[in-house]
């Protein structure tokens, strides 16, 4: 047993027990934790995905705290059924700007990674209020008290900031009209030419119908930026990823 | 090993360890199990091998297969396409028009239609294409913008009254609330419901029809049938958008309504938008033959005759 009897000396010398217990947990790191370093590499570049507008980023917490996440993912797969029924597998970079991401793993209603444009707002509203009046076998449940929520933009400065700090490059601009942009979106009169150059592609509309500007408003203005944000008919994306 | 200790009770070799005369035996594993680790540990080796495994700088190594999960998905959609390709060019270059019940076309693009109709359309218009309120009922014969299938075709791909697509459905009725005074909206809202319900103010009806003739008939008709051109619904039947009711064709004269539907051509390929068409032209011609089926078998030969020539003569 001569390997085990040269063991017997790191485990009568602490020092010795010690350094060589370091450097066995040195391995183990390097190989987990190494590769998140150059994580970057693994993100394909994609023209078109930008920040969340000051709204659709209310909608996105919104979409949080009502636990959408337990029943919804937001990840198509790259899968022929998954493709024909949703539409493009999603790409990592598309949820780049999201924090925490919402891929989710848990479909008891269906993905919602590119449900964006697929509804009108008008149907939104009618689902989210009673999802059974339009689809009378679904289980979700009613969220109408949506539409009575009020919201207002007193922290969604804050807000931005916050995403900006863990990596989201909002900018300066972007920060200083956030409160005008957060109530513009829901006003179709109002001046929004200033919002679609900060976010291009955002949705304009008055969502939820009413002239309050409500979570509903929120909800919906996110639901309907989803998965919009890349052109899927002139981007490529790389086969080998 | 010439130190290897053996136990005496057991047999078995101890480790060598002694605490206070107490030794610890060293069973050794498992033969099946030992070789179904090792079989493990070289499998593991020979799959990072052949597939994409270890990370590097920049990027992770692709492994020699040359296996990609997005190749697979692109290979397995030509695969699928490859299959039916004779078919799908067929769909494509048909005249949609002439196409015929029970022959394979028709029969291949009702199948894809049907697929597509259940996954994306029914959302809105209800699993049984029976619709809801505000979402059209394609099951009957009463159509916005045209139920023929180059207008069927066109209102799937271009949809109405959405911001994506220019050649998207657009009409606006406006909102009379802001324009006519309450005794007229009244009066105009009894006309209209009078017009497919026998129990109505006769009176009022026929002042709203003055109201209708100034301001309602440019669109919807002088005899308010509707036009399909401008999008303006029939208002002479009995078939309701959201509601046929006083209250509710009130609220539509003073708010109007802008229903939106999605440009499916920005989904779809051209040969799902086509499937999709037939299946919706199909659907009301099924339930028509789901009807003669039901009195076929209900009835004698002389009162199906007799049914055919009364129900169907028109339809058919």
């Amino acid at each position: 047993m001569a390997i085990l009897d040269k063991h017997a000396v790191l485990e009568k010398s602490p020092t010795l027990l010690l350094t060589f217990s370091l450097l066995v947990v040195t391995v183990g790191g390097l190989v987990e934790i190494a590769p998140l370093f150059w994580l970057e590499n693994t993100i394909e570049e994609v023209e078109g995905v930008r920040p969340y507008s000051p709204l659709e980023l209310t909608g996105r917490d919104i979409y949080i705290r009502e636990g959408c996440y337990t029943c919804h993912s937001q990840m198509i797969r790259p899968m022929r059924d998954e493709v024909e029924r949703y539409g493009h597998y999603s790409l990592a970079a598309e949820s780049m700007y999201d924090h925490p991401f919402q891929w989710g793993s848990k479909r008891t209603g269906p993905d919602l990674a590119r449900v964006g444009g697929r509804y009108s707002d008008a149907w939104h509203v009618d689902h989210l209020k009673d999802p059974q009046s339009v689809v009378p076998e679904s289980v979700m449940p009613k969220y109408a008290f949506l539409s009575d929520a009020e919201i207002d933009s007193d922290h969604i400065e804050a807000l931005l900031r916050t995403h900006r700090f863990v990596g989201v490059p909002y900018s300066d601009e972007q920060i200083a009209q956030a409160s005008a942009d957060f109530h513009v979106q829901a006003d179709p009169d109002g001046d929004w030419d200033g919002l679609v150059e900060r976010y291009p592609g955002a949705a304009v509309s008055n969502f939820d119908g009413q002239s309050a500007l409500t979570e509903m408003d929120a909800l919906i203005a996110y639901l309907q930026v989803m998965g919009t944000m890349v052109d899927f008919s002139t981007f490529t994306p790389d086969a080998s990823r | 090993m010439a130190d290897k200790k053996l136990d005496e009770e057991t047999g078995t070799e101890t480790t060598g360890h002694s605490w206070d005369g107490i030794e610890e035996l060293n069973t050794p594993l498992p033969r099946w199990w030992l070789w179904t680790l090792y079989a493990t540990i070289v499998w593991g080796i020979g799959y990072t091998i052949a597939y994409p495994a270890w990370p590097m700088i920049s990027g992770a190594t692709a492994g020699v297969l040359g296996y990609s999960t997005r190749a697979a998905v692109a290979t397995d959609i030509a695969e699928h396409e490859a299959k039916n390709q004779g078919l799908v060019e067929a769909l494509l270059a048909a005249d949609l028009t002439t196409l015929s019940a029970g022959d394979d076309l028709h029969r291949y693009a009702v199948a894809r239609g049907g697929s597509v109709f259940r996954a994306q359309c029914s959302q809105c218009h209800g699993a049984g294409a029976a619709g809801a309120v505000g979402y059209p009922n394609l099951l009957d014969d009463d159509w916005l913008w045209g139920g023929d299938i180059e207008s069927i075709s066109a209102t799937v791909a271009h949809g109405v009254r959405n911001d994506t697509d220019d050649d998207a459905r657009y009409s606006e009725m406006p909102a009379f609330g802001d324009m006519l005074e309450d005794e007229d909206i009244h009066a105009v809202v009894e006309y209209v419901y009078g017009l497919s319900s026998p129990d109505f103010d006769k009176a009022l009806a026929e002042q709203g029809a003055t109201v209708f003739a100034d301001n309602c008939s440019a669109c919807h008709g002088d005899t308010a049938q509707g036009d399909r051109e401008l999008g303006a619904p029939n208002l002479a039947d009995a078939i309701w958008l959201y509601g046929g009711s006083r209250e509710t064709v009130e609220e539509t004269v003073r708010n109007a309504r802008y229903g939106v539907m999605p440009a499916w051509g920005q989904r779809l390929g051209q040969a799902d938008i086509r499937a999709v068409s037939v299946y919706d032209a199909f659907l009301g011609r099924r339930r028509v033959d789901r009807l003669a089926a039901a009195i076929c078998a209900a009835a004698t030969p002389e009162a199906v005759l007799f049914a055919k020539r009364r129900r169907f003569g028109a339809l058919a």
